[in-house]
């Protein structure tokens, strides 16, 4: 197999996969959660629980004083992350492409200083777990394999748009396999909160705002 | 030209002056990444040269390659490689027909046998028996056979010969090959390209007489001195693909300001050839200076990856088919699984039953 044949395969049938595995995978998790519902809760409700639901999960992400670190780096990936997947010319193709819509792009050097950020703090992120030892006990092997499926397909698609390693057409290829990896992965792992924190959020804010706890 | 005479003698005799071989010499030196000093070793060894014997086969094909060939201007360097070479059989380009045509590729095996060069042109259709193409009863396959068997070396002209090219293209109905598919005890370089540079196809031939030797090849067996480097390696368009200025039509302020055809499909990135430097059209310009992005022609299995005119980052399937349908499913799947837990949840609540201390104190 060439690596034509391998980045035709990625980025055509097998993206395609991915693709459906991640929305089955992630419809299941979530109307898994949905429709199971819960007791009715029949205390008499002190406040009301949409607004602190709904402030909750803002709030969530607000940062504590002592934690600024991980914070700091937390929020330098995760924006980084979905700036890139959204505002780098060549994705935004993806989407016109495949679902019809498309927004203005970034300018290309600005992605690329955003990427290199993102991967430092991924990295940093990383650290912490290594180092801190509550972090460390705490961490699981899929904690570890979450971080990796989430870091290649930023390092590989540095790779690819500085023409790094042997091959453009080959490292290419792996930037798209590690993106279908991480779709695939997405709805078993960790990774799911990506969807599923805004439930766990308003459901702890609406149990305190109901309680008449303020959040 | 005699059997006997050298090259040199030959050209004068064509009233071709030193002068203008040597530049030819030259050029070839520099499109072989061999260093400047290396074209008059080039003049001398070819100077010297005994014409070597040529057979060109011609399978599956549509005769662009040769058309690329021959469609050089005149006094051209491809022109000269030619009369440089005897080029014994070839269906397009020789006089003779019929039996006369299939004696002289039997006459040039036989007078040459071991030394020949053999340069096929077209896929080799495998389905039915070799059936879909035969030249004089004889099956491409087993033409390719016989004649490769007694060959120095092969040159795949052209994506079919080299990659399977247009007839390799999914479905395949005729069962088409490449030749390196199909041989594989003999030297074969690919000088894929749909069609081929011209000065690359004479370059192989260059080399292969100046140094009696095959010029190194990267891993599909293409000369690494033409397709070492991407066309957008080389592309001039480069530094606005990297500014991330993209044409978005072909006829837009971008297109006209000669900013990158990325987003309008060019395959230029993932491909390999001289294109960028080399040129067509006896160095006019090359596609992407014409505005048209680079369709990839000189990789393998290009026909298959897509249209042309679709963004490498994109993906050739129908997505958002896929994702209505994974949508539909996977709502189905989730409201199954969902209400198999809810009903699995009150057959446990049905289950289960209250314990009062006065139980635990009957016990
Ligand atoms: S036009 Fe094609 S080859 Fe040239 S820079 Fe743009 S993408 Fe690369
Ligand atoms: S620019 Fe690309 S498609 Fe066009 S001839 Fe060159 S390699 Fe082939």
């Amino acid at each position: 197999m060439s690596s034509l044949e391998l980045l035709t395969w990625a980025r055509g049938p097998a993206l395609q996969a991915a693709l459906v595995i991640f929305i089955i995978g992630m419809l299941i998790r979530v109307l898994e959660i949905l429709l199971l519902g819960r007791k009715t809760d029949l205390t008499r409700a002190r406040a009301g629980q949409m607004g602190p639901g709904l402030r909750t999960i803002f709030s969530r992400s607000l940062p504590v004083s002592g934690t600024w670190k991980q914070h700091l780096s937390g929020y330098l990936w995760h924006i980084g992350f979905i700036v890139v997947l959204l505002f780098y010319a060549p994705h935004i193709q993806l989407f016109k492409q495949g679902f019809n819509i498309a927004w203005p792009a970034l300018p290309t050097s600005l992605i690329d200083i955003i990427t290199i950020v993102t991967m430092a703090a991924l990295v940093f992120s990383l650290s912490l777990r290594f180092t801190d030892p509550v972090r460390r006990m705490l961490s699981t092997v899929g904690d570890y394999f979450s971080w990796l499926v989430t870091f290649l397909p930023v390092a590989t698609g540095y790779m690819a748009f500085h023409n790094v390693g042997p091959d453009y057409t080959l490292v290419l290829a792996l930037h798209i396999m590690s993106v279908n990896l991480l779709l695939v992965v997405f709805p078993f792992t960790k990774l799911s909160h990506a969807i599923t924190f805004l439930f766990s959020r308003w459901y702890n804010g609406a149990n305190a705002g109901r309680k008449g706890v303020r959040v | 030209m005699k059997q006997d005479e050298t090259l040199a003698e030959h050209l004068q005799g064509q009233g071709i002056s030193r002068r203008g071989f040597l530049k030819f010499c030259a050029a070839t030196a520099s499109m072989l990444a061999l260093s400047p000093g290396m074209a008059g070793a080039i003049a001398d060894a070819l100077g010297k040269a005994r014409r070597p014997s040529v057979i060109w086969l011609s399978f599956q094909e549509c005769t662009g390659c040769t058309e690329s060939l021959t469609r050089s201007h005149n006094p051209s360097v491809e022109s000269l490689i030619l009369s440089a070479i005897s080029l014994d059989y070839h269906h397009t380009l020789q006089a003779a027909s019929g039996t006369a045509a299939e004696e002289a590729r039997e006459q040039a095996m036989h007078d040459n046998k071991g030394e020949y060069l053999l340069v096929v042109d077209g896929s080799i259709p495998t389905g039915a028996g070799g059936g879909y193409s035969t030249i004089a009863g004889i099956s491409n396959l087993q033409m390719l056979e016989e004649t490769a068997k007694d060959a120095a070396a092969i040159i795949s002209v052209g994506t079919c010969a080299a990659f399977g090219g247009i007839p390799y293209a999914n479905p395949n109905p005729t069962g088409a090959r490449s030749v390196m598919d199909l041989i594989h005890d003999k030297p074969i370089v690919n000088v894929p390209g749909c069609p081929p540079i011209p000065i690359v196809i004479t370059g192989v031939l260059s080399h292969y007489l100046t140094f009696g030797s095959l010029p190194e090849l990267d891993n599909l067996n293409r000369p690494l001195s033409f397709f070492g480097d991407t066309i957008h390696d080389r592309c001039y368009r480069r530094p606005f693909y990297d500014q991330g200025k993209f044409a978005k039509t072909f006829d837009d302020e971008g297109a006209r300001n000669g900013w990158c055809l990325y987003e309008l499909g060019c395959k230029g990135p993932t491909t390999h050839n001289a294109c960028a430097t080399a040129k067509w059209n006896n160095g006019v310009s090359f596609p992407i200076e014409s505005g048209h992005g680079c369709i990839g022609c000189s990789e393998p299995n290009f026909w298959d990856a897509g249209s042309f005119y679709q963004a490498i980052s994109s993906s050739p399937e129908d997505l958002s088919r896929a994702a209505t349908g994974a949508i539909i499913a996977g709502a189905a799947a989730g409201a199954g699984v969902g209400l198999y837990n809810k009903y699995k949840q009150s057959r446990a609540k049905d289950k289960h039953y209250t314990v009062t201390t006065k139980d635990m104190e009957d016990s």
